[in-house]
């Protein structure tokens, strides 16, 4: 379904991806994990074609993304959809037209059916009764279902999501994280899920990669990385505070920094 | 050294002015290419209308109205002094349909509607909703921008011609009903006088310029403006100055052109 192959990327002359490989199987739901920075966001913004590598390739479906023109990119993207960190909803529409928004702009439907749709997907992601409510007086768990709808609303096979579970509370990230496993399944789609959240993640997700410094640095079921050895998915997995990712930013020699005499 | 620095700082912000007006005038031309969905879908136009144009109506209304009645005063103070007073109505109608209307009215307009829009836009670009518009495989320019520059476009020209004819109204009700110069000769003269291509279609010409230049500086600010609290809120600051400045010069340069040898 997803075929990532040594991909490189640098803004400026910053290397942010340093050689990624992946290759996400059709009906899975994969984590991509790593420490802030890693890059796994700008990898999500390789795959939905928001950004061009420097070199390697994303294949969806067969296709190289970054040689489709404007056109075929969204033809692609019509087919994918992606939650963003907060929901990005649009503040300006209720949440029933948030919901409608991509069916009013990619299809002909009848305003009968696409009202009939719209209760549908809100009503699987439990929100049925706010569809008359604007973005603003919704909680953050709710802006993040509704989100969640809006997203799937025409059925995407390939389904991103960048960071779904930060800022919930226990019981809203929980609802979140049943949601995508759920969506994920019926819709038969293949899902990537960026993440810090190992504890909910690793219960819902098929496949985990871990990313550091630009490159994969650990791969494997949710057991595999459970039981890992290796020093730095222990240390994100049990959250340790110092370990390969260190606790200090590297500076210059903190005694002469203070003035102290030796 | 202080000196090539200058030169360096004076290089650095000419070059940065020069790219700011090419992405801008790129920026201009992206609008107009994407502009036919707006029309395909009036009703996206209809709804910016309300909230750019009928939303300045009570701003307008009032400041034409003061304007017209200091309008009225002044005229009155200095035509009096030789026994013109009877001219007062075309002084009052013409300062207003050729300078102070498209003039003042754009420069509300400006402060109004313009800051409006860029906070809206930059916001939303903050919150990531136009990149999820995106990803939804709609063009924002089409879908966020061209309704918006439209609206700014068609309400422009009607808001200055309801801040001429209210301000005429003001200098009506300070020069006839408070002073009490003859109401014959106001209306009379006031109809000899204004020429409708030469006076008023030239007003309306200014303020269609006006609105075209304000609204594409207000969308253009807010499309680039930094995803953040201090990207916004600068934004909006230039909006305002760059767009008062642009129309306060550009009217010289529209007089200059109309009015020449009148």
């Amino acid at each position: 379904m997803v075929e990532i192959s040594d991909l490189h990327f640098a803004y400026d002359k910053r290397a942010i991806l340093k050689g990624i490989n992946m290759s996400l199987q059709k009906g899975k739901l994969i984590a991509i994990m790593g420490s802030s920075g890693c890059g796994k966001t700008t990898l999500l913004r390789h795959i939905g074609g928001v950004l061009k590598p420097t070199k390697g390739y994303v294949k969806i479906s067969g296709q190289v993304i970054h040689e489709l023109d404007q056109h075929n990119l969204y033809a692609m993207r019509r087919k994918m959809g992606m939650l963003f960190q907060f929901g990005a909803l649009f503040t300006d529409m209720s949440v029933f037209d948030n919901v409608a928004f991509q069916m009013r702009e990619h299809t002909t439907l009848p305003e009968e059916l696409i009202h009939d749709l719209v209760l549908m997907k809100l009503h699987a992601v439990g929100l049925r009764g706010t569809q008359k409510l604007m973005p603003s007086e919704l909680s953050g768990g709710m802006a993040r279902r509704v989100a969640l709808a809006r997203t799937v609303a025409l059925d995407p096979m390939l389904i991103m999501y960048d960071e779904p579970f930060a800022g919930l509370d226990p019981i809203s990230l929980r609802v979140v994280g049943d949601l995508i496993r759920r969506l994920n399944d019926a819709l038969g789609a293949t899902s990537v899920v960026v993440t810090h959240d190992v504890q909910e993640s690793l219960k819902i997700v098929d496949y985990v990669y871990f990313m550091e410094n630009g490159t994969i640095a650990a791969e494997g079921t949710p057991e595999e990385i459970r039981a890992s050895d290796k020093a730095f998915v222990r240390q994100f997995v049990h959250g340790e505070i110092d370990g390969p990712v260190p606790f200090h930013y590297p500076g210059g020699d903190y005694r002469q920094e203070l003035n102290l005499s030796v | 050294m202080p000196f090539t620095h200058t030169l360096q700082v004076i290089g650095h912000r000419t070059i940065d002015a020069v790219w700011r007006i090419g992405l801008a005038t790129r920026f201009f031309a992206l609008t107009l290419m994407y502009s036919g969905t707006s029309f395909r879908r009036f009703h996206l136009i209809i709804k910016e209308l309300f909230s750019t144009g009928v939303m300045s109506l009570i701003i307008i209304i009032v400041a034409g109205l003061f304007v017209g009645m200091v309008l009225g005063l002044q005229g009155y103070e200095t035509l009096q002094r030789y026994g013109s007073e009877s001219a007062l109505g075309v002084m009052v109608a013409l300062g207003l349909v050729r300078e102070l209307g498209p003039v003042v009215a754009a420069l509300l307009f400006a402060s109004r509607a313009g800051s409006a829009m860029t906070a809206e836009i930059g916001l939303m670009k903050a919150t990531e909703q136009i990149s999820a518009m995106e990803m939804m495989a709609v063009n924002p320019i089409a879908r966020i921008v061209a309704p918006r520059f439209w609206a700014g476009v068609i309400s422009m020209p009607l808001l200055a011609a309801m801040f001429s004819a209210v301000g005429v109204f003001g200098g009506y009700f300070v020069g006839v009903i408070q002073i009490g110069v003859d109401e014959g000769s106001f209306w009379s003269q006031m109809q000899a006088a204004v020429d409708f291509r030469e006076d008023i279609l030239n007003g309306v010409l200014k303020s269609f310029v006006f609105g075209t230049v304000v609204t594409v500086i207000a969308l253009f600010e807010g499309f680039d403006a930094p995803p953040t609290a201090e990207g916004v809120s600068g934004a909006t600051t230039r909006t305002v100055v760059t767009s008062s400045l642009a129309i306060l010069m550009l009217d010289f340069v529209l007089t200059a052109i109309m009015f020449r040898g009148n």
